[in-house]
């Protein structure tokens, strides 16, 4: 939908990673033996200079080539049943073609010379540009050598949960859900498993390769007892560990969410109004990530949408905040070895004490922007252009208890787990929260439901004044311009000094 | 497809598709099965200050294949692969899944899936090209940011056209195909005052192609709607009477569309149960149609995901629930036929096609004064609703929304700066004071603009 890319949406799952212990399953039922885009194995390398070659004859400043190949199982348990089982693979390549600043962007996939040409064809036109058999190649020196970030893992494919134990481990799940709830109308576990292929070359020389396996995991509950209804959800999610559905403590899971199902079922709708807010560790970290994290893209500078631009070395934020993204935390959601551009993933410092350090940029960022590059050219799939986006995002530790926010409240709220959020053109963020306690003279008391909490990036950064000891990270899912990718959120427990709580 | 088309994809060759399927299934040993294929191409422009910001295009397709196995179970596997080998794959995966069906909830072909699809009159738009577009939007956004000198920037904007084909075929015969082209454009800008805070305001058009899009109009909307919010301030904490726009308020009808969902009904997970036929959902002075055959409606299309042709469906008749949204399993279990809303997949979804909000005939409300750009009563006026996907327990019915409006008083309308909106579905649809006696097609609907009054609203004031 056109109005779709007005704003950005997030959703969040919950912790960092499921746990994970050695052992392999059967092979996977849809897996083939082929050398998918391996170059070693393939002509590729040949295919690729061939192409970058055609586009820097046409005059381009830069061409890239984004090829992907993905495999995706999900799964649905029903109360006792599984009623979904979704396989889908796909292939296909992005081409984007830099002149003057300017980028024309074609996805295809179609992988034949023709289809790719046609591809290249149609981008180079978008710019003006036309292929010249006899024209230079430009600065175009050919690939350098092969990046392998995927040789490792090669066999992830065929180590990752099949559909027998998958399954399986979900109607245990359903079925744990029952032993541990009460009133449960509905009950609900999922899985999903994606792995991805990327070959990424480019006419600066850029040629890399990369296997991802992204796994997410969860349990739901839909609680209802007369007029009252509650629904109550946790997801997992990690990267890189193909054997972690193993040893996902699916028994831990289904007391969690049944736990919280039993407190929210009676619990009244919060008031709304202005009320200072302890953020709890872990999901928490969406209120960053929102308030802040996606002003911090050069995506938002070029649009013109950060109210922080122009201010590196300045104080965004209350001098308690340091906050960091990375793209190295072993199997948090949002790690990757490189980036969609080809570039290894790094750890950024984004604010330090305070202090605005570094955005967040790609190689389109860094060429409109100035900010350098920081491994942080990310995209959905081969569709999509790859933009500026988060990896792990989180505010770091700081030296109080948690206690000690709370006890530091007369009057407010405490917010235990949080939903999705969005934020719009103008800096103005909002996020909901699932479960949610109000502070009554330094004490937790009753459950509320229904609070969404609103504000402005740069006000509510300053008001950030306390942070505890016990930073955790939980893993989610971020749709912006490049589409909807992995990520991680995560901050210890924080204090808001004030804050717009919505309720009724 | 007109020739000078230069986004249009290769058609899909329908009696080819079948033969290959059919051969493919035959050696393997399937006797069911069905697919739905589609195929899309699509270019996009945006642009910055005068400067084009980045051009795309797109060629898509992908194939969904669904099996029935020698036990009856259905299994499924999707892919953009529609070369012979990919669709091979995707017959075998699907097979493999199907090991893994649901014994209780087991889809078939729609009885419906040969039966008269109804005639769309849709012609298809030839594409204007890339450079064109680019002139177009760039053109507009000169035209916006002229429009007010606090407009720094169009933030969001876009400019796309494409052309798409979608086909059903199955073993039993049935084939159903359709070609659509479709333009649109939106265009959000950003307006900022001295010493006051960023504001912002948008606008969206659609149509069968880019020369049939009303840009004018999209531009005066968006620079009438951004300049609407510049006098801004916070509100006070409380319930007010509050009067939706037609958009605004088919997007909240549109998040709990589960309440005449019967695939949501079956699963739970609906405030509605089978027994709900018949229940007051609304107000006597309200009907709902789900209509995908409106003549607004840019991306209709005459059949759904399993080829049961759309149709025009009354769900809500003077505030009593008539009727359920149905794919063919659902409909077989409520004992009705299907009605046009399926999708294809593992487990078949069912949603909304075009909702249409109107008074019901020979009803009034009783508070024909109110009008959202006369009257003199205080209240709320919602231009949009935020964040939907994260403020909505479309299964509690309640929500908690950001929005966009403004605060009228005498006629003086005052833009909010920031606050949020917050019932019970339930609550809304029975708490309609007035639906204003003109209705708007929007990009997702048709609906007046609707009062409701009692809403909590809680602001920074």
């Amino acid at each position: 939908m056109p109005g779709a890319s007005r704003a950005l949406f997030c959703s969040v799952l919950h912790n960092q990673s499921l746990t994970h212990s050695g052992g392999l399953v059967a092979s996977h039922p849809t897996e083939r033996q082929d050398h998918g885009l391996d170059p070693a194995q393939t002509a590729w390398q040949q295919r690729l200079e061939a192409l970058l070659g055609e586009g820097c004859r046409a005059g381009a400043d830069l061409v890239e080539v984004f090829l992907e190949r993905t495999d995706h199982i999900g799964v649905l348990a029903e109360q006792d049943t599984i009623t979904s089982v979704s396989p889908a693979f796909a292939m296909g390549a992005g081409i984007r073609v830099f002149s003057n600043q300017r980028d024309g962007f074609v996805s295809t996939n179609d992988l034949s010379d023709a289809g790719l040409l046609r591809a290249l064809d149609q981008a180079l036109g978008m710019l003006n540009l036309e292929r010249h058999a006899a024209a230079s190649l430009g600065s175009f020196e050919g690939l350098r050598p092969l990046r392998d970030f995927g040789l490792e893992k090669q066999g992830w494919l065929v180590q990752a949960p099949d559909l027998s134990s998958s399954t399986a481990l979900l109607l245990q799940g359903t079925d744990l859900l029952q032993r541990h709830g009460q009133h449960l109308d509905v009950r609900r576990g999922s899985y999903s498993r994606d792995w991805q292929e990327v070959l990424v070359a480019a006419s600066d020389g850029t040629f890399a390769r990369d296997i991802r396996l992204h796994q997410s995991s969860g349990l739901s509950v839909l609680a209802a007892d007369g007029q009252h209804r509650a629904s109550i959800g946790r997801r997992y999610g990690s990267t890189d560990r193909p054997d972690d559905l193993k040893t996902w403590d699916v028994d831990a899971s289904a007391a969690e969410v049944c736990a919280s199902a039993a407190t929210m079922l009676y619990a009244d709708y919060v008031d709304g109004g202005q009320m200072p807010v302890v953020l709890a560790n872990r999901f928490g970290g969406v209120i960053f990530h929102e308030a802040c994290g996606h002003l911090l893209e050069t995506t938002q500078l070029e649009r013109g949408t950060s109210p922080f631009a122009g201010m590196v070395d300045q104080t965004i934020a209350n001098p308690a905040v340091t906050a960091i993204d990375e793209g190295l935390s072993a199997g948090a959601f949002g790690s990757i070895a490189m980036d969609d551009e080809g570039m290894e993933s790094q750890r950024t410092v984004l604010i330090e004490n305070g202090v605005l350090k570094r955005f967040l940029s790609d190689r389109a960022g860094e060429m409109r922007t100035g900010h350098q590059r920081t491994g942080s050219g990310r995209r959905q799939n081969h569709g999509f252009a790859a933009a500026s986006r988060m990896r792990n995002t989180y505010i770091a530790a700081g030296p109080h208890r948690p206690e000690e926010l709370i006890s530091s409240i007369d009057r407010g709220l405490y917010c235990k787990s949080m939903g999705g959020g969005s934020v719009g053109a103008t800096g103005q963020f909002n996020f909901s929260v699932e479960e949610a306690y109000l502070i009554e003279n330094g004490q937790l008391g009753q459950a509320v439901k229904g609070a969404t909490l609103i504000g402005e990036a740069k006000e509510v950064m300053p008001r950030i004044s306390m942070c505890a000891d016990d930073l955790d990270l939980a893993a989610g899912y971020c749709g912006s311009v490049s589409g909807s990718i992995f990520v991680t959120v995560g901050q210890p427990h924080i204090k808001v000094d004030s804050i717009t709580v919505g309720g009724r | 497809m007109s020739g000078t088309n230069s986004t249009a994809p290769q058609a899909l060759n329908v009696s080819d598709l079948r033969d290959q399927l059919d051969g493919m299934a035959h050696r393997e040993g399937i006797h069911k099965w069905d697919l739905g294929a589609s195929r899309s191409s699509n270019a996009t422009v945006q642009v910055d200050r005068g400067e084009a910001k980045q051009l795309k295009a797109s060629q898509r397709s992908s194939i969904t294949v669904r099996v029935w196995n020698a036990a009856g179970l259905v299994g499924i596997t999707s892919t953009t692969d529609l070369s012979p080998s990919g669709l091979e794959r995707a017959l075998i995966g699907a097979r493999d899944a199907s090991q893994f069906g649901n014994a209780n909830d087991i889809p078939g072909f729609s009885p419906l899936a040969m039966a008269p699809t109804p005639e769309l009159n849709r012609p298809l738009q030839p594409a204007l090209g890339i450079q064109k577009l680019l002139s177009t939007l760039k053109h507009a956004e000169k035209d916006l940011l002229g429009q007010h000198q606090a407009i720094e920037t169009v933030p969001y904007n876009g400019l796309s056209e494409g052309s798409s084909e979608r086909i059903y075929l199955n073993s039993d015969g049935a084939v159903r195909q359709v070609q659509r082209t479709q333009a649109s454009l939106y265009l959000y800008a950003r307006a900022e005052e001295m010493g006051r805070k960023p504001r912002s305001g948008g606008a969206i058009r659609v149509a069968l192609g880019s020369e049939g899009l009303d840009v004018q109009g999209c531009v005066d909307e968006a620079a009438q709607r951004t300049m609407s919010h510049l006098n801004y301030q916070p509100i006070d904490t409380g319930r007010y009477l509050v009067c939706f726009t037609p958009e605004a308020f088919l997007d909240l009808l549109g998040a709990f569309s589960s309440l005449m969902n019967a695939r949501a009904i079956l699963d739970g997970v609906s405030l509605s149960d089978a027994d709900s036929i018949g229940s007051r959902l609304a107000v006597p002075f309200l009907s709902l149609h789900d209509n995908g055959l409106h003549p607004g409606h840019v991306g209709a299309a005459p059949f759904d995901g399993e080829g049961t042709p759309t149709q025009r469906l009354r769900l809500i008749h003077n505030g009593l629930l008539e009727s359920f949204l149905h794919s063919e399993a659902t409909a077989r279990h409520f004992g009705v036929e299907p009605t046009g809303h399926a999708g294809l997949g593992a487990k078949v979804s069912v949603g909304p096609d075009w909702f249409e909000v109107s008074t019901s005939e020979g009803t009034t409300s009783g508070t024909t004064h109110l009008h959202h750009s006369s009257s003199l009563d205080t209240f709320v006026l919602i231009e949009s609703l935020n964040a939907l996907h994260a403020g909505v327990k479309a299964s509690q019915g309640s929500f908690s929304l950001p929005f966009d409006g403004w605060l009228v008083r005498d006629g003086e309308k005052i833009s909010v700066e920031s606050a949020t909106v917050a019932g019970d579905i339930r609550q809304v649809l029975s708490g309609i004071v007035h639906l204003e006696p003109d209705a708007k097609v929007t990009h997702q609907g048709v609906s007046p603009h609707v009062w409701v009054d009692g809403l909590a609203i809680t602001g920074e004031a």
